[in-house]
């Protein structure tokens, strides 16, 4: 066991009966064991459909998934065994009360009922749910509600967490909470993460590594720096236009022609050898007074994305 | 869950916390399912039990009216099946609901990533209604016998009765939440499934043509009625009474398996 890689995934397939277009096509995988591992991409990229597979819920048409050395794809309830997965969103959990939903939870991962309201007393602590624990999920905010199902993936302690955006709602305080209580079970048992999300600035601050999937592939597989490094040679530029952009000017005309344009917002990236013409223009008259505001940043994991032929530029930023 | 003492401590080195944890026993699942599900129909329980009761009890003093004096073989008819109905009412009408509704919802990943069996997860569900079940079975036979005069002597075979009978419509119950492509259908199916018992069970054997009689056998819940007609009879069949309720229990218990494998299919959509 010792040895083992949290999950070793080779070659999974899946095209689900009546799609035309596989959800999963060959993806290959290495979690190591202790990592938090990313899996980013868009809405509709295979992200759900591949956490799914790594838990036993879905049979791949080909493939492997090897988790700490026991074959899922043979034995699909090893996996419940072993893992914690938290759903997008869990309706099962949706009318109990959070101490309930945790409880019975730890209790359906074979810890005893003592063990098990032990577990959910500690968990509301850390996670600052414990006024909460007796109202309704179903009556209490979204982000409340997604931390509540956060503690009932982390009840009963499992060697892998899988957690499909896991923050999704979340305010600042809440997130912080979350990270921290997966940052503790790291520390102390080495627990493994697989993080599915779409949110770019998570991915870059959480992560280990990522692998970025598009359309049911795995286009990058690396960590954060290092996919990063690949698109070192550009920067990002962010213009926000006072009035109507002024298209006469050259600049302003080429810029156009690849900045991802959001009303008067406007988001370019360009090489950096060409940065500083540019910059320098931007920041005279008369483009300068034309603008509101402008902000320069390194290439972010989106850029990464895109220029690594991802076709789908809806990641989201907060 | 002997295993499970193990997990109690968070103070489990790296090396344990690589192991698998336990698979849960089916009690113990059922039992964590059925807690679970209590506190959500709580809210629900009164009408659910007022409903179940007063329908059943509803026809027993109904049909009073109707069933001549004299005619045993119909009034234990009536009885047995109006008791039977209560249980079709919540297995068979409300799990088939519930359940197409938790596969229509994406629900019931999170009953398949847990170390639990499906079957589990239907009779938790299941037992979890069987609660407001008890009082009507128990009303209906109590008052059924009393006001048509049946003998009491053997009315507990209620009991093994209503549980056999539960099995086979929790399973088929569930095997139509699961197996139809829509909820609205579960209920539907529900519904007619609730409706046949109610036919089925009342008239008695005798009043039905031979083709029904044969094709009545194959609905949950009859078999149980006939081993309620048996004890309500004097000189009750014993081996007959035994032999159906086992038959029952061997046909919920078959239901109930193909629930679970319809759980799994369900879930690997």
């Amino acid at each position: 066991m010792g040895t083992h890689a949290a999950y070793r995934v080779r070659g999974l397939t899946k095209t689900y009966r009546g799609g035309t277009t596989p959800a999963n096509s060959a993806v290959d995988l290495d979690v190591p064991r202790g990592e938090i591992f990313g899996v980013l991409g868009p809405n509709g990229a295979g992200k759900t459909t591949l956490v799914r597979q790594l838990v036993g819920l879905v049979r791949p048409d080909a493939g492997e998934i090897s988790l700490l050395g026991h074959d899922v794809v043979a034995d699909r309830r090893i996996a419940s065994r072993l893992v914690a997965y938290l759903a997008q969103d869990e309706p099962a959990l949706a009318e109990l009360d959070v101490r309930r939903a945790i409880e019975t939870t730890g209790r359906l991962r074979g810890l005893s009922r003592r063990a098990a309201g032990a577990a959910t007393d500690e968990l509301l602590d850390e996670l600052g749910l414990a006024g909460l624990a007796d109202r309704p999920l179903t009556r209490l905010s979204g982000g409340q509600r997604r931390l509540a199902c956060v503690g009932s993936a982390l009840v009963a302690d499992r060697a892998i967490l899988i957690l499909d955006e896991p923050t999704t709602g979340l305010d600042p305080v809440a997130r912080r909470a979350v990270w921290s209580a997966i940052g503790r079970r790291r520390a102390a048992t080495g627990t493994t993460v697989v993080l599915v999300t779409h949110n770019v600035l998570e991915a870059e601050t959480v992560l280990d590594r990522v692998a970025v999937i598009d359309r049911g592939r795995v286009i990058a597989c690396d960590t954060p720096g290092g996919l990063k490094a690949a698109v070192d040679d550009s920067i990002r530029i962010g213009l926000v236009w006072s009035h109507e952009p002024p298209y006469d000017d050259s600049l302003v005309e080429s810029l156009a022609q690849t900045a991802a344009v959001d009303g008067r917002r406007w988001s370019v990236r360009i090489e950096r050898n060409r940065a500083r013409d540019v910059l320098d223009r931007l920041t005279q008259a008369p483009l300068f007074d034309a603008l509101e505001d402008y902000t320069v940043s390194t290439p972010s994991l989106e850029d990464v994305y895109l220029s690594l032929g991802g076709t789908r530029p809806d990641m989201e930023r907060l | 869950m002997r295993a499970a003492a193990s997990m109690v401590g968070h103070t489990t080195p790296v090396a344990a916390a690589s192991e698998p944890g336990p698979t849960v026993s089916l009690p113990a699942a059922v039992g964590a399912v059925a807690a679970g599900q209590l506190a959500r129909v709580r809210v629900a329980r009164g009408p659910l039990l007022v409903v179940a009761t007063v329908q059943s009890l509803g026809l027993v003093i109904l049909l009073r009216g109707i069933v001549r004096r004299h005619d045993a073989a119909t009034a234990a008819a009536v009885v047995a099946g109006s008791t039977i109905l209560v249980v079709a009412f919540v297995a068979l009408n409300l799990l088939a609901q519930r359940l197409g509704a938790l596969k229509a919802s994406n629900a019931l990943d999170y009953y398949a990533a847990l170390p639990v069996s499906p079957v589990a997860v239907v009779l938790g569900t299941a037992a979890s209604y069987a609660t407001f079940t008890v009082p009507g079975v128990l009303v209906t036979a109590l008052v059924g016998a009393a006001v048509y005069g049946l003998p009491m002597a053997h009315l507990w075979l209620v009991v093994p009765a209503a549980v056999t009978a539960a099995l086979g419509l929790a399973g088929v119950g569930a095997l139509l939440g699961l197996l139809l492509p829509r909820p609205e259908l579960a209920t539907i199916a529900g519904q007619l499934g609730m409706t046949a018992v109610l036919f089925l069970g009342l008239i008695p054997v005798g009043h039905l043509p031979a083709v029904i009689r044969g094709l009545r056998l194959l609905l949950p819940g009859m078999l149980s009625v006939d081993a309620v007609v048996d004890g309500l009879r004097p000189g009750t069949p014993w081996l007959d009474a035994v032999v159906r309720l086992a038959i029952a229990a061997a046909y919920g218990a078959l239901a109930l398996g193909l629930a679970g494998l319809a759980m799994r299919k369900a879930v690997d959509r």
